[in-house]
This record gives C-alpha cells, sequence and structure tokens, in this order.
C-alpha cells in the first residue's frame, strides 16, 4: 500500500467520527486502525488525506462504508476447530443442565460464527431451548449475517472445519446450494436475534449463560478491552462461560480474578465468582 | 531515552525457515536487541515451529502475542494466520484482516509497522521466497532510512523476493547466509 496516513491525520479522522457520528475508534489499536484507514483511502482512490477527511465529514451516507471499512470482518464457520470440539464436549453439557439458554455472539461479523454454534446445538438437541443474540458494530455485515447466506466456494473449508470439530452428520445437509451461494436450512435460524450493539458506547442488554467474544478484542487497547470485559462481567451469570480468540486472553484484566481459564489452548473462561 | 531502541526483523517464505535454522545458532547469547521472525507457513506448524527454533538458541523464543511489549533479546515469530503490527508504544498487536500477497501474516504488514515505529533503527532483512511479499514494506523501511537488507539472490533457494527487492528497493546490505547473524551481533 502507498500512502501512509499520519498519526496526526488519523486521529483527525477519529475526532471527526466520533464528534460529527458518534462513533468512537479512539481506543482501537492504533497501528491497525491506521492501516484501515490507510487501506480506505488507496481503495476509493482519494487524492489526499484531505479530500477523504472532507467526504467523510459531508457526506453522510459514505459513513456506512467507513465503518464497514475500518472494522475488520473476515470470518468463517467452525473457524479454530478445536475449540469447537472443546464446545461440544464440555460446554453444551453444562449449559444443556438450564431450562433455557442465551448465548450472546459479540462481534459476530456475517454470522458464521453463530450458525456454527446454532449447528452445534442442534446436533446436541438443544436447539429448541436456546436463544442466539447475534450483535455487531456494523448494520451492513448483520444484513448479511440475517440472509444466512455464504459463498459456495467456502463450504469445503467449512466441512473439513466442521468434521475436525467433531462433527458426524453429513455438513451438506445444512445448506442448499443456488447461485454460487450456499443457504443456510432456515430451520437452525428461528432461535436468532440480530442486532446492532457497540461494544464502546452501549450497555448490558440481558444475562447471558455464554458469551462468545472472538478475534474482536486484539483491535481494541488494554484500556478499551478493560471496559468490555467488565461489561461482559456483568452480562454473564454466575458459573456462565466467555470465549475469547485464540489469540486473546483475560488474564491481565481486573475481573481475571473471578473467572477459571478451562483449558489453555482454547480460550474458554468460567465466571466463579 | 538515551539509547535508542533497535529492532531487526526478518521476513522469509519459500526456502527460508532452513536460513533461520542455520542464523538462531550464531546469534549471540548477549543479543541487546529484539529480533522479529515472519515467515509464511501452512498452520499446521502452528506451536511446532517455535519449539523448533528454540531449539537452536539459548535465547528466548516465543510467538509474539497481541499488547505484549517487544524486548530486547528475545526471538518473536509471528503466529501463524495473523497479521504481526507493531504500535509506536513498542507493543505488538494482532490483526485477522484480509491476506496480502495471498500471506498472513504478511512480511509488508510487519515491516511496514515497524519502520513507522522504529524508523532509522530499523534492519530488515528479507530471505528466500516465491513471491513479492515483503518488498513494499522494505521501500516503507527506506522512506523511514531504516536499513533494507536481503539474501543473497544467487545462493537463496528460491531468489524471486530477495531478488524482486534488488530490482525495486535500494539495498543496503546482501548478505551470504552465513553473514547474516554475524552483522546482527554487530549492531
Ligand atoms: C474479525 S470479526 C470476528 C468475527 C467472529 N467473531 C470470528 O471470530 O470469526 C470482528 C468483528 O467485530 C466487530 N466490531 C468491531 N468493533 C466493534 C464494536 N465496538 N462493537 C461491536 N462489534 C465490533 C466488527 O464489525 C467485526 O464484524
Amino acid at each position: 500500500m502507498e500512502r501512509i496516513v499520519k498519526d496526526k491525520e488519523a486521529d483527525e479522522l477519529l475526532n471527526d467520527l466520533l464528534e460529527i457520528y458518534g462513533y468512537d475508534f479512539t481506543e482501537y489499536s492504533r497501528a491497525s486502525i491506521k492501516r484501515r484507514i490507510n487501506r480506505l483511502l488507496v481503495l476509493d482512490k482519494f487524492p489526499g488525506f484531505a479530500a477523504f477527511r472532507y467526504k467523510v465529514r459531508s457526506d453522510e451516507t459514505y459513513l456506512k462504508r467507513v465503518v464497514e471499512e475500518l472494522t475488520v470482518n473476515v470470518t468463517e464457520m467452525f473457524r479454530d476447530p478445536s475449540f469447537y470440539r472443546l464446545l461440544r464436549e464440555e460446554i453444551l453439557p453444562v449449559l444443556a443442565t438450564h431450562p433455557f439458554i442465551r448465548i450472546w455472539h459479540a462481534g459476530v461479523s456475517t454470522g458464521e460464527e453463530v450458525y456454527s454454534m446454532a449447528i452445534l446445538l442442534h446436533e446436541a438437541n438443544l436447539l429448541h431451548k436456546s436463544l442466539l443474540y447475534g450483535t455487531d458494530i456494523n448494520p451492513a455485515v448483520l444484513e448479511k449475517a440475517q440472509k444466512g447466506f455464504f459463498p459456495l466456494a467456502q463450504m469445503k473449508l467449512y466441512s473439513e472445519n466442521y468434521i475436525l470439530s467433531g462433527g458426524a452428520c453429513d455438513f451438506s445437509s445444512y445448506y442448499t446450494a443456488r447461485y454460487g451461494q450456499a443457504k443456510i436450512n432456515e430451520f437452525l435460524k428461528e432461535k436468532m436475534i440480530f442486532s446492532t450493539h457497540n461494544l464502546v458506547s452501549d450497555r448490558s442488554f440481558n444475562e447471558f449463560q455464554m458469551i462468545l467474544c472472538r478475534n474482536v478484542l486484539i483491535y481494541f487497547d488494554k484500556e478499551l478491552q478493560d471496559k468490555v470485559f467488565k461489561l461482559f462481567d456483568n452480562s454473564l451469570e454466575l458459573f456462565g462461560f466467555l470465549a475469547l480468540g485464540l489469540k486473546e486472553t483475560m488474564k491481565f484484566s481486573p475481573i481475571a480474578k473471578k473467572f477459571k481459564l478451562l483449558k489453555a489452548n482454547d480460550k474458554i473462561w468460567r465466571k466463579i465468582a | 531515552m538515551d539509547i535508542k531502541r533497535k529492532l531487526v526483523v526478518i521476513g522469509g517464505s519459500a526456502g527460508s525457515l532452513e536460513v533461520i535454522m542455520h542464523i538462531l545458532p550464531s546469534l549471540d547469547a548477549k543479543l541487546n536487541i529484539p529480533v522479529i521472525i515472519v515467515i509464511h507457513r501452512k498452520n499446521a506448524y502452528e506451536s511446532l515451529l517455535a519449539r523448533l527454533l528454540s531449539s537452536k538458541t539459548s535465547l528466548i523464543v516465543k510467538e509474539a502475542e497481541e499488547k505484549e511489549n517487544i524486548l530486547p533479546g528475545h526471538i518473536y515469530l509471528a503466529p501463524a494466520d495473523y497479521h504481526l503490527l507493531i504500535e509506536k508504544n513498542f507493543t505488538f498487536s494482532l490483526d485477522y484482516s484480509e491476506k496480502i500477497n495471498f500471506s498472513r501474516p504478511s512480511i509488508d504488514v510487519t515491516f511496514e509497522c515497524a519502520a513507522e515505529a522504529y524508523e532509522s533503527n530499523l534492519v530488515c532483512i528479507l530471505l528466500s521466497g516465491a513471491n513479492a511479499d515483503g518488498v513494499e514494506g522494505l521501500k516503507t523501511v527506506k522512506k523511514y532510512n531504516g536499513i533494507a537488507a536481503i539474501q543473497d539472490p544467487t545462493s537463496a533457494e528460491v531468489s524471486f523476493m530477495p531478488q524482486q527487492a534488488l530490482q525495486q528497493v535500494p539495498i543496503d546490505h546482501i548478505f551470504k547466509e552465513a553473514e547474516i547473524a554475524d552483522f546482527i551481533n554487530n549492531l
């Protein structure tokens, strides 16, 4: 990527987004958000930073694209199969003892993660008594998640992931192929609710037995991470589970004492106090 | 700050692992600079690679973790399937964004962030490889007056990557495999 956005310019843009639109990216990891800004500037062929800033400030419809492109939305079904195996073998049996299961996927992106969960719950015969909340800052990804169409070309990888996660059914029975897309079966969607929710500024909205927030916190600085951990603590019942991405940890957060890591490599904590 | 912080970043693809395995045993046990290694590989290697590399040196070899401080005398490995970014406060960030040059981790990403954080106190070395990841990064290194170095394409197992760098970037040093460790020890 050619042009390099300067620190001062990144600050100006982040301030604009906060002051004009109320989107607060100021506590995101700086190196990463700067790369995203730079990438957008190059992608949309702005002659310079000033023109880009002017567009952001003056064109509210462009904001949608800015939010979409500053955040990273890459995701997969059954990403990190060993994680899903642990869910299957050790977490779901515990959740099964509840009369009703509420799970929150924070930063769910286009939904691959919540559909994977629905498949696990279905196979454990728990889906009928579950409710899955998928939230994200970005309305565009939630629209996609709601539709439940995924690129057909990805299904080979997802099917491999599914098998590695301990899946024993025919993965292709969960979707129908049409026009290069895989349409996930409707019954998996029935227990899902999608809504925008900004982890930076929105509050707790329910109490859950499990929260998944995977590969979102890597984009936040330490202070923001700690705030979000507090939000999760407030949104989780006692003995509930919190799952993070494989490279994320709550070890250094102020609420760490209240949680117990279940297995070193799979990043699932249980709230014990 | 009295002494300027220095940093070495080594990037490589096909044919570079062997080179790194040769560099590590020759690094000074009292090396006072951090070294970051970004190599392309299959995800399956993951944890094996850090262990394999640490068997070659008494220096601490570990996978870079997000928000971790970058410390002298440590050798950090970019984790498989994440881009490794460097913050201006000399800590790591990880990023799972789009692949760049079909690669994640991308060498360009780490070289570019390193250049912005360490400016002229940076040495980036590009080794053997079959694609051009790292070449753009070396351009940024030069823009910030850092040192850009490559493995001699004529002795690299796969010459394309260092060859591209040589054609597009004003390279400061062209090393034979055996010269790299010495150069780092004397920084
Ligand atoms: C890399 S995706 C992770 C998707 C999925 N959880 C996974 O692990 O595959 C990160 C998601 O976090 C969302 N995100 C970023 N900042 C957020 C915020 N402040 N509040 C809620 N979601 C946010 C992004 O829009 C993006 O969809």
